[in-house]
């Protein structure tokens, strides 16, 4: 959008913080659960820690209607194909979680079988760390989602949306 | 034209379909991959494919030494991770002929119920879900929770807890801990009640679990099949009945059984089991021997660090004889309740924190323990050993060659013979059943596929 | 010595290069060719009536000659005993007789040892990777693999 005219530079950018306002209310988020760090994920979505008070209750099953992939647990080699995929399939804007330690690094699995780290692969917004990371680290990586969706514009992997708009 | 199309192509009613569920599906909590093959409704062929989550954790072991095995354990079924430290430490123990104080095989046995207990809410919570009974799965990981408190408490972790020591645990129980659990188990009863009441008799969920994913005890044992499974198909095999450990000879539970080997007797067996762990759990503190703690020290406990600053200065009168008090995170490991709960030979276990903290030689002996070459050394030879995993039978064979590493460690992993048996479950039956069944079995990658 | 051990060594005296009892388990090694028949008389015997196999799984000796040690768990639940079956195999080819025939469980298991050791079961109906994919070279427990050996489909190698 024009921002050398002043009126419509004001105007984008006041448009822009509505969106990103709206956006980070409303995660709609691809849990891509496999391991021990599930367990965790399930329960910060349960009502012990609830996510629902971010907007983010609203678990959608396919890539195609998310926003959010978490990726919570250990991808291994044989799997990382599939994880490739579904990040391919995502709409844009989209942002990816990676929850735990497996996915931001590789954690303490250090051998043939396991990415060590997704960002490998795809590329990662905000980093949960922990092993697995307690329901609160969560809620506190969930909220620095929020800022950053609320920033604007897409997430890293989100290629040109932001320059384009 | 069109008649020529309709003669050609294969009539419809022997169209099968290929569907593939998983890696990543909804229902697939873990990951595999189903590919069912369908003719209409009614899935003819069915193959699983599992590996997703292979972490390597035999080869793993290998690497370290005794001691660095436990936390790979915890991973392996991440629901009841500490079922897993147990049995692979007992594995240990058998290989060198540890027998453990009293006290800390009461301590494993009540952790190793909390664990089942854990295992099963979320099993029936989350297979109750996929059925879309959504605030069963609330109730009851609530509960989970009230059990993930008390195991805090205790570990210091709520999923990955690393509890385990050969030769002992890490810590006593903290103070106040019987109250708190018989507190939770009551909590507990009333969650399960109000969903033994939503679910047991709720006319959606029988018709959807009974006489669904039938197996037969003929075919359960043909693959190797044990735990709730196999008993729910009215085979009464217990590892903690069968072949006793611990202290489960002398408790006093049922083994509850089922009928007919279906969806519904599946998910009674897993209720009922909960309401025998906590019985168990009750009993074992009544049974209990009672640490005298904190009896031969009237001051208040001195930090570690004052105390070994005291001493440089040479202030040492009555000094070896005060508590010392570990940093809060070690607590349950002082010299009081270490001597109770943990065997007393120094060449198998770490010495108590605070005497780690605050003298030479029990700081030389904590090095000696953990520097390679050194430690933990079984003798040479191999041994398995089984506990009663919370899918059942969760055996370890571990082979030593004399050296502080293992040769290998190989889990016999429950999971495994129900997912081949799987196929056998689904075949026959509508697409619309291949999630309850595969709910009602309980995979749980991490074990699976190790 | 227990009856388990009394009857193998009455009945497979030949096939048998050790049996005993170590750190409380009975164990047996078996010639690898005999291992269906021993099994077979442990499933079927009376006295033993071992209807579970426990677990199939093998041991890397790189040193010893032969190589590998193919080991089998069994449990009798009616008679309440368990026996350990070991099977050493030959290092350049190693192949056993495969125990699906007696056991359905075995076929997982035996794909399993397949997959990590690389040890063939003759007889097996389906013998592929099972936790490796398709594509994976060498196999991962071996102690020759080196444990941080990665072989990816996407991303970076190293
Ligand atoms: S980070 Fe830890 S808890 Fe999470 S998946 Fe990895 S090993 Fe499991």
């Amino acid at each position: 959008m024009a921002l050398n005219t002043p009126a419509g530079g004001f105007f984008a950018s006041r448009l822009d913080r509505m969106i990103g306002w709206a956006r980070k209310y409303s995660i709609f988020q691809y849990p891509f659960v496999t391991a021990c760090c599930g367990m965790e994920y399930m329960a910060t979505a349960c009502s012990h820690y609830d996510v629902d008070r971010f907007g983010a209750g609203m678990p959608r099953f396919s890539p195609r209607q998310a926003d959010v992939l978490f990726v919570v647990g250990t991808i291994s080699h044989k799997l990382a194909p599939t994880l490739k995929m579904i990040y391919d399939q995502m709409c844009e804007p989209k942002w990816v979680v990676a929850f735990g330690v497996c996915t931001c690094t590789g954690g303490f699995y250090d051998n043939y079988a396991t990415v060590m780290g997704i960002d490998t692969i795809i590329p990662v917004d905000v980093y949960i760390p922990g092993c697995p990371p307690r329901p609160e680290t969560v809620l506190d990586g969930l909220m620095k989602l929020q800022e950053k969706i609320q920033m604007g514009g897409g997430g890293q992997g989100s290629g040109n949306w932001a320059a384009d708009n | 034209m069109n008649d020529e199309l309709l003669e050609t192509s294969t009539p419809v009613a022997t169209n099968r379909m290929l569907l593939s569920f998983g890696p990543s599906h909804p229902a697939m909590h873990g990951t595999i991959k189903i590919d069912v093959e369908l003719d209409g409704e009614t899935v003819v062929d069915a193959k699983v494919e599992i590996g997703y989550l292979h972490r390597a954790f035999e080869k793993s072991c290998e690497q370290g030494n005794y001691m660095h095995s436990i936390p790979y354990t915890d991973r392996l079924n991440y629901v009841s991770p500490l079922i897993c430290n147990f049995g692979y430490a007992q594995a240990v123990e058998k290989l060198m002929g540890i027998e453990l104080t009293e006290r800390c095989k009461y301590i494993r046995v009540i952790l190793s119920e909390l664990s089942r207990i854990t295992d099963h809410l979320t099993c029936i919570g989350a297979s109750a879900m996929e059925l879309g009974a959504f605030s069963v799965f609330l109730y009851l990981i609530k509960a989970r929770e009230y059990v993930y408190e008390l195991i805090e408490d205790v570990t210091g972790a709520r999923v990955t807890v690393s509890f385990v020591r050969i030769g002992g645990v890490k810590a006593d129980f903290p103070q106040g801990f019987e109250e708190k659990t018989r507190a939770v188990l009551k909590k507990t009863r009333l969650v399960l009640d109000e969903v033994d009441r939503l679910l047991t008799k709720n006319r959606i969920f029988y018709d959807r679990m009974r006489d669904v994913g039938v197996c037969t005890r003929e075919l359960a044992i043909q693959y190797g099949i044990t735990g709730p499974f196999l008993r729910s198909c009215g085979v009464e095999y217990d590892v903690r009945k069968v072949t006793p450990y611990l202290v489960y000879d002398r408790l006093d539970f049922d083994v509850p059984l089922g009928e007919r080997g279906d969806n519904y007797d599946r998910y009674l067996c897993r209720m009922r089991e909960m309401e025998q762990s906590m019985r168990i759990i009750e009993q074992a503190f009544d049974r209990m021997p009672q640490g005298e703690i904190n009896a031969d020290f009237e001051e208040r406990p001195i930090p570690a660090a004052e105390m070994r600053d005291l001493s440089k200065f040479g202030v040492t009168e009555g000094l070896v004889r005060r508590q010392v008090a570990a940093e809060p995170t070690l607590s349950g490991s002082e010299r009081a309740f270490g001597n109770l709960v943990n065997i007393q030979n120094r060449k198998v276990i770490l010495p108590p924190k605070d005497e780690t903290y605050s003298n030479i030689e029990a700081l030389m002996n904590h090095f000696k323990m953990v520097m390679t070459g050194h430690g933990l050394r079984p003798p040479r030879g191999e041994a398995y050993a089984a506990v009663e995993g919370a899918n059942g039978e969760l055996g370890f064979f571990v082979v030593s060659d004399g050296t502080d590493r293992p040769y290998r460690v190989r889990c016999r992993p429950p999971c495994f013979p129900t997912m081949a048996a799987l196929p056998h479950l689904l075949i026959g039956y509508t697409v619309a059943d291949i999630v309850p069944t595969f709910g009602s079995v309980n995979m749980i990658g991490g074990e699976l596929d190790r | 010595m227990s009856v388990t051990l009394r009857k193998l060594k009455e009945n497979f005296g030949g096939a048998l290069f050790d049996l005993g009892s170590a750190f409380g388990d009975d164990f047996a090694v078996v010639h690898k060719d005999r291992i269906v028949e021993v099994s077979q008389a442990l499933r079927d015997d009376p006295d033993l009536r071992y209807n579970f196999l426990i677990d199939v799984t093998a041991v890397d000796y790189p040193q010893r000659r032969p190589r590998f040690e193919v080991v089998y768990h069994f449990f009798s639940l009616p008679l309440r005993h368990r026996v350990r079956l070991k099977a050493p195999v030959d290092g350049s080819d190693p192949e056993v007789p495969s125990l699906v025939p007696l056991w359905k469980g075995a076929d997982w298991f035996e794909r399993e040892v397949w997959d990590m050791f690389g040890i063939r079961f003759a007889g097996h109906p389906d013998l592929r990777r099972i936790l490796m994919y398709d594509g994976f070279e060498g196999h991962p427990l071996r102690k020759d693999y080196p444990v941080n050996r990665r072989q990816p489909r996407v991303g970076p190698r190293n």
